[in-house]
Parts: C-alpha cells; sequence; structure tokens
C-alpha cells in the first residue's frame, strides 16, 4: 500500500546519488529487500513505471532481490533461514526465535548507469 | 559511453531512519516512554487508549498523545476528554504515520514540550502493514488485535507482529459470542514473536487493564529519570 511513497524515496535517493555522475544516464536500479520489509514487488514495480517518469530515471528497470528471513537461534547456536512467514522457529531445532539477523532490508544495493565519454 | 555499476548500499528510508533516531534521542534525554500502537481499523485502538490516558491521569502521570488518521479529528476529540493534551495527525490519504510527521507535530504543539512527560502515545492510521516499516523514534511498539478480528490474524500480518515489543488484545469482554479461541490466539502471536509480553484487555469493562498499566510503569521506569 505504501510502495508509491517507497518508489518516490528511491527516485529521490537515486537521483541524488547519480548527480555525481554529470550526464549519465541510469539504466537499472538494484534494491536489497528483506521478505520481511512490507513491499510487494509487484506492486512497487506497478509505482516504479508511474514515478519515474518525467524524471531522470525514465526508462529505468527496476530489479528487486528479495532476501530471505534469517533468525539466529540462540537454543542451538546456529543461523537458519526461515521457510516461510508464519512460524519464526529455528529450522535445525524447531525453537522459537527472536533474534532476526536479515529479513527487515529495504536497500538501494547499486544502480548501473551509462556515463557519457569526456563529461566534465 | 560506459556502463558503471555505482554503489550505493543506502536505505530506501534513510530519511525516516535518521528523523526517526534523532527523535530517539530526544524522547530518551526528556525521560518520556513513547509508544506507538498500531492495528487494523476497529481494533478498539482508541477505547484502549481513552482508558490508558484516563487511568494514567488518575494516578498522577503526565500523559499526551498523538493520533494519526487520514481524515477527521474525531479520535483526537474523544481522546481529549481525558483531560490529557491530544493532537490528532491527519495524514489525507497516507496509510501511516512517519517520522517527520511526528517531529513537525511534537514542534507546533502549543502547552506541550516533551521535557514535560512521561508517557506519548502516538495511535498509528488503522493499518497492518505500512506502519511496520516507519520507525516513530518510539520504545514500544504495540501490535493490537480484538477478539472479533479472527485468531489467525498475526499469522496473515507476520511483518507488523514481529516488529512489536508488546501484544494487545482488545474486546476480551465479549471473547466469549465471538466464539473468540484464545489458546489458540496466544499460540499464533508466539509463532510469530515468541516471548512477546501479551495482555488481554477490555477497555470497557476494564479486564487486564491493572497489568497493562504496571508495565507502562515498569517501562518508564526504565527509560530513566532525567
Amino acid at each position: 500500500m505504501h510502495e508509491l511513497s517507497i518508489a518516490a524515496s528511491i527516485v529521490d535517493a537515486v537521483t541524488e546519488s547519480a548527480a555525481a555522475y554529470p550526464g549519465a544516464r541510469v539504466k537499472e536500479v538494484r534494491l536489497r529487500v528483506g521478505a520481511l520489509a512490507s513491499v510487494v514487488e509487484d506492486s512497487l514495480q506497478f509505482c516504479w513505471g508511474i514515478t519515474i517518469e518525467g524524471t531522470p530515471l525514465e526508462g529505468s528497470k527496476l530489479v528487486v532481490n528479495i532476501l530471505p528471513v534469517i533468525m539466529h537461534c540462540d537454543a542451538c547456536g546456529k543461523d537458519g533461514e526461515l521457510k516461510g512467514l508464519q512460524s519464526f522457529r529455528c529450522p535445525h531445532c524447531d525453537a522459537p526465535c527472536s533474534d532476526l539477523r536479515q529479513g527487515r532490508e529495504l536497500e538501494i544495493d547499486s544502480i548501473e548507469i551509462d556515463e557519457v565519454e569526456n563529461a566534465v | 559511453m560506459t556502463t558503471r555499476i555505482v554503489e550505493l548500499r543506502r536505505g530506501i528510508l534513510k530519511k525516516n531512519d535518521e528523523l526517526a533516531a534523532g527523535l530517539r534521542g530526544r524522547y530518551g534525554a526528556a525521560g518520556v516512554l513513547v509508544l506507538n500502537l498500531v492495528s487494523s481499523p476497529g481494533t478498539g485502538k482508541t477505547a484502549f487508549l481513552e482508558f490508558t490516558l484516563r487511568e494514567l491521569r488518575a494516578k498522577g502521570a503526565k500523559v499526551a498523545a498523538l493520533v494519526g488518521d487520514l481524515e477527521t479529528d474525531n479520535d483526537a476529540r474523544r481522546l481529549a476528554a481525558s483531560g490529557a493534551p491530544v493532537r490528532q495527525i491527519n495524514t489525507h490519504g497516507i496509510c501511516h504515520l512517519d517520522a517527520e510527521m511526528i517531529d513537525k507535530h511534537l514542534a507546533g504543539w502549543e502547552g506541550v514540550a516533551l521535557a514535560d512527560l512521561e508517557y506519548l502515545f502516538i495511535e498509528n492510521v488503522g493499518n497492518l502493514v505500512c506502519p511496520s516499516s516507519y520507525d516513530l523514534g518510539e520504545k514500544i511498539r504495540v501490535a493490537l488485535l480484538s477478539v472479533t478480528e479472527g485468531e489467525d490474524k498475526p499469522l496473515k500480518y507476520p511483518t507488523l507482529f514481529n516488529s512489536a515489543d508488546a501484544a494487545v488484545i482488545t474486546k476480551i469482554d465479549i471473547a466469549e459470542p465471538c466464539g473468540f479461541d484464545r489458546e489458540l490466539a496466544l499460540k499464533n502471536i508466539n509463532e510469530i514473536r515468541p516471548g512477546i509480553r501479551i495482555f488481554e484487555t477490555s477497555a470497557k469493562t476494564g479486564v487486564g487493564m491493572e497489568e497493562w498499566l504496571g508495565y507502562l510503569a515498569e517501562a518508564r521506569a526504565d527509560v530513566g529519570v532525567r
């Protein structure tokens, strides 16, 4: 539901970072999104198309890499990847886990740009 | 023309996170316990908060509340009947509160200074999805669930329940006619957020509210006295 504001935040952040490369065209924006980040990719892609219109990012592609949830288990000491989001239990020993090590990320990982030669 | 990959490694909600960190610092310095109340529309956040504000004020505590809704100041008017300072935040279509809205409404709040408060409650917009992404600098995020909503709500909305520090079951006085399966609800909450403190309450009869108020007093003592 809030994918439109997320898309707008990405456009702002990338526009700001891309300003360091005058004249460059942004081809691709790559995200790292945790499975617990409350972001729906289809919805974000839809919003992306609308948000980039008329901005320096127009025509760019959004690549969303979803990261699984990884919990640390205090009972067996291991880290493990959750199979789903319906049960926060250690995949090794089945003990309940509350120590989240990965899964809430909502980051711009990198951008791919075409740089203009001899740009000042 | 050369193609280049530029590593950014930057949080998409960095601006919100930075503002929230600033707020958290200010809450801590002022010695105020801040709670963010999140639930579906209709769970009974406002009734629960009315009761909480009234009881805390009766105990002489200095409390205030910010309340978020898309439109209307109905909730602020209801809560203000407790005598506590209350300010409405209208998001005009936005489905969650963010740190900037909190910052702005704290700044222009006539007669209310953080340093004069012990408790500040933030009643979020009724929504179980989006508020989970937006840190408001709160110390405690409270997820509320009413007995009319179905015991599997935590399983349906794991991102929110997993990010909560405390869970409150509301309208427990009508659990029986609703066919509410208490054991199942408690089990589901624990599957998503193992070990979380759970309060079973009714703002109508007052059941479970003493325990909740005790929890608040303990948490407030943890914030430290300035």
